[in-house]
């Protein structure tokens, strides 16, 4: 307000009209392909699903679409799977995020303040695991760790003469945490490695001067350094984390019951094993609600953080 | 009390030397700094005072109590960093009270000790601002404040004006000088700028590949310096050197050749043998402009460097020597003219073959 009244009191009467309206035009022509594709990009799925969301849709019965108005979102939540699935989704969430965040923190810690030979070979192997494909790294914790028969946890248990545990059968949830936070905590380590390695040496010294210890210069010094990138962390993972996928379908395909079903897992189930497109879609649009609340309190939570520290 | 003993103190990185056996007294309330070009070695033997780097050998001793291997918090040191080093995530009041507060101290004495060093140093409207919402002087003033509130036999500070602008410096100076005298405390003080060097100091250590080169007064050093080291880095515009060699000697001096041309009688009383290579050094403002027919010395003018107060022209002598003279700040001279010059002979520094300066006869000592 200040600013443009301030402008029209310093520009010439003869130009105001014509300054301002050149200055725009351009702008607006050269940025609007790109936002007329990614406006299509994401307004005709969403309008898409929107509508399928609101007609019968099922592909055992093509030709039948009658709009049914929000039958289908009732279905949905009234389904047998609807709370389990949720429940699922903000368990996996946040002991996933919670396990990538602490153990992150502690390893990363570790990592920089232990000097050893092959500390770099050490970086890449904790960092490797992010680059693997969720298929298989799922494919590869199911046969050749968790299995019950051939796995390695199940010779371990042997060895101490054991019943072996058929982890994905007896604990669903567990194992896909266990295998999902395999593949995040190296997301975590890496950006907290990056974070620690910029904390000031001399504000280290000086706090060594006045008389803090390794823990208390970590919890005083690192802990509140580490504030933005851990920040970035949660954001970054919930954003994944609400849509795996990949992992439950090749291990417990959402088993047993609905016991490691998740909401993404869900709608696939309802789309292609169930053939209700619009029950799925009503899903989806359900699960798109659920995850903007989640990120909109994460950014309430964490927001401050991430503006308030230059 | 705060006597501070070095003995024969050594510290190599990976099998270079970088502190050459340094022998150091320094007393109760002094205000030394340690001077020298970057690498000399300077903060390194700060922050071996300070405890942040492991000696190699040799010996510390703080008030006949040996800190040699003794934990940096527990040396009664505090220290000032040239980027401040205050914790960004703190108020000002928490950084200053971070010390005490890890030590146990009590709440009040805690809250005593920092209203009252925030008093000091006119901190009192930014307790409860975070470092960032300062500028660098005020940073630099937390950061003082956070050395003062644990009371330290010793205050060492490592080039902590390096980051301001040359205003500010200037002031922080004045501050740092005012500070010293009204808490009567003993501070080292790491520096590369020669002007701190002798505004500040009541002794000044010059550092040159990790030796000491001279230890004093700032104008015991710039009158007296011992080696053409000294001579060389203290004072701007530097001091002139000229080369020549001893041509006759008299009871109460000598005669000197210069390859630029022309013979002095200096009062030197040192020993020197006639034939004898020396280096004459002269201060700029030992250097005075003559008629030909007076002058000592005809030199070629290079360029001048009109400062308002004084002029510094830089002169060339026919041996390819650079002089600068200092002359008043209405004074021109032009490009490639020959001027002569005169030397003032009572202010001539002479080195011998080794660097060394040849003392100069009695009447000059005073």
């Amino acid at each position: 307000m200040n600013t443009s009244v301030m402008k029209s009191a310093t520009t010439l009467p003869a130009l105001p009209a014509a300054a301002p309206r050149r200055q725009r035009s351009p702008g607006w022509l050269l940025v609007s392909p790109s936002v007329a594709v990614l406006l299509l990009w994401m307004t005709v799925p969403l309008g898409m699903t929107l509508y399928f969301s609101l007609i019968r849709y099922n592909l055992l019965y093509p030709g039948e679409n009658a709009f049914v108005g929000l039958e289908n979102f009732e279905f949905f939540i009234t389904d047998a799977g609807f709370m389990p699935g949720a429940i699922n989704t903000l368990i996996l969430v946040g002991s996933v995020l919670a396990i990538s965040v602490v153990f992150g923190v502690l390893i990363s810690a570790l990592l920089e303040a232990a000097d050893f030979a092959g500390r770099g070979i050490v970086r890449v192997l904790l960092i490797s695991p992010f680059f693997i494909m969720p298929t298989v790294s799922a494919l590869v914790w199911k046969n050749l760790i968790f299995h019950p028969v051939s796995g390695i946890l199940a010779a371990l248990w042997k060895l101490f003469g054991a019943q072996p545990v058929d982890w994905l059968a007896q604990h669903p949830l567990l194992s896909i945490v266990i295998i999902v936070s395999w593949q995040w905590l190296p997301f975590a380590i890496l950006i907290l490695m990056t974070a620690m390695q910029s904390l000031d040496q001399e504000q280290k010294e000086a706090a060594r001067l006045d008389g803090a210890g390794p823990l208390a210069i970590f919890w005083h010094l690192t802990l509140p350094h580490l504030a933005r990138p851990i920040a970035v962390v949660v954001m970054i993972e919930t954003i994944f984390l609400l849509s795996v996928f990949a992992e439950i379908y090749t291990t417990t395909s959402g088993g047993p019951g609905y016991a490691s079903t998740n909401l993404a897992y869900l709608i696939y189930n309802q789309a292609l094993l169930q053939f209700d497109v619009g029950m799925a879609s009503a899903g989806g649009l359900i699960a798109v609600l659920i995850a903007n609340v989640a990120a909109i309190m994460l950014v309430r939570m964490l927001g401050k953080n991430l503006t308030d520290k230059s | 009390m705060a006597d501070l003993k070095i003995r024969n103190l050594q510290k190599g990185f990976d099998g270079h030397a970088i502190i050459q056996g340094i022998d150091l007294d320094i007393r109760n309330r002094e205000f030394v700094v340690f001077v020298g070009p970057s690498g000399c070695g300077k903060s390194t033997l700060l922050r071996l005072i300070a405890g942040l780097e492991e000696v190699s050998s040799g010996s510390i001793e703080l008030d006949g109590r040996e800190i040699t291997d003794e934990s940096p918090a527990r040396r009664d040191l505090a220290m000032v960093f040239q980027t401040y080093a205050l914790y960004p995530h703190m108020t000002v009041r928490k950084n200053m009270s971070f010390a005490l507060d890890l030590a146990g101290t009590d709440k009040q004495e805690v809250e005593r000790k920092v209203s009252e060093a925030a008093r000091i140093l006119e901190l009192e409207p930014l307790l409860e601002r975070k470092p960032r919402q300062l500028s660098g002087g005020q940073r630099q003033r937390v950061a003082i404040g956070r050395a003062i509130v644990r009371n330290p036999k010793i205050f060492l500070f490592d080039e902590p004006l390096s980051n301001l602008d040359a205003a500010l410096r200037v002031q922080m100076r004045l501050e740092l000088a005012r500070l010293h005298k009204e808490l009567q405390a003993t501070m080292i003080y790491v520096t590369h700028d020669q002007v701190e060097a002798m505004t500040l100091a009541d002794k000044v250590v010059v550092l040159n590949g990790g030796r000491i080169e001279q230890v004093g007064s700032p104008l015991e050093l710039y009158n007296h310096p011992a080696n053409l080291f000294v001579a060389g880095f203290l004072g701007t515009p530097k001091m002139g050197f000229l080369r020549g060699r001893v041509s006759a000697l008299h009871a109460d001096g000598c005669e000197v050749a210069l390859d630029a041309g022309c013979t002095l009688r200096l009062p030197a009383a040192g020993t020197l043998d006639v034939g004898s290579p020396v280096t004459l050094g002269i201060r700029p403002e030992h250097l005075h402009r003559a008629p030909p027919e007076q002058a000592q010395l005809m030199v070629g003018t290079d360029v001048s460097e009109r400062l308002g107060s004084d002029t510094y022209c830089h002169v060339r002598t026919d041996s390819e020597e650079n002089l600068t003279l200092r002359v008043r700040g209405d004074f021109t001279c032009g490009y490639g003219e020959r001027i002569g010059l005169t030397l003032d002979l009572d202010h001539c520094h002479l080195f011998d073959a080794d660097g060394l300066a040849v003392a100069r006869a009695v009447r000059q000592a005073a």
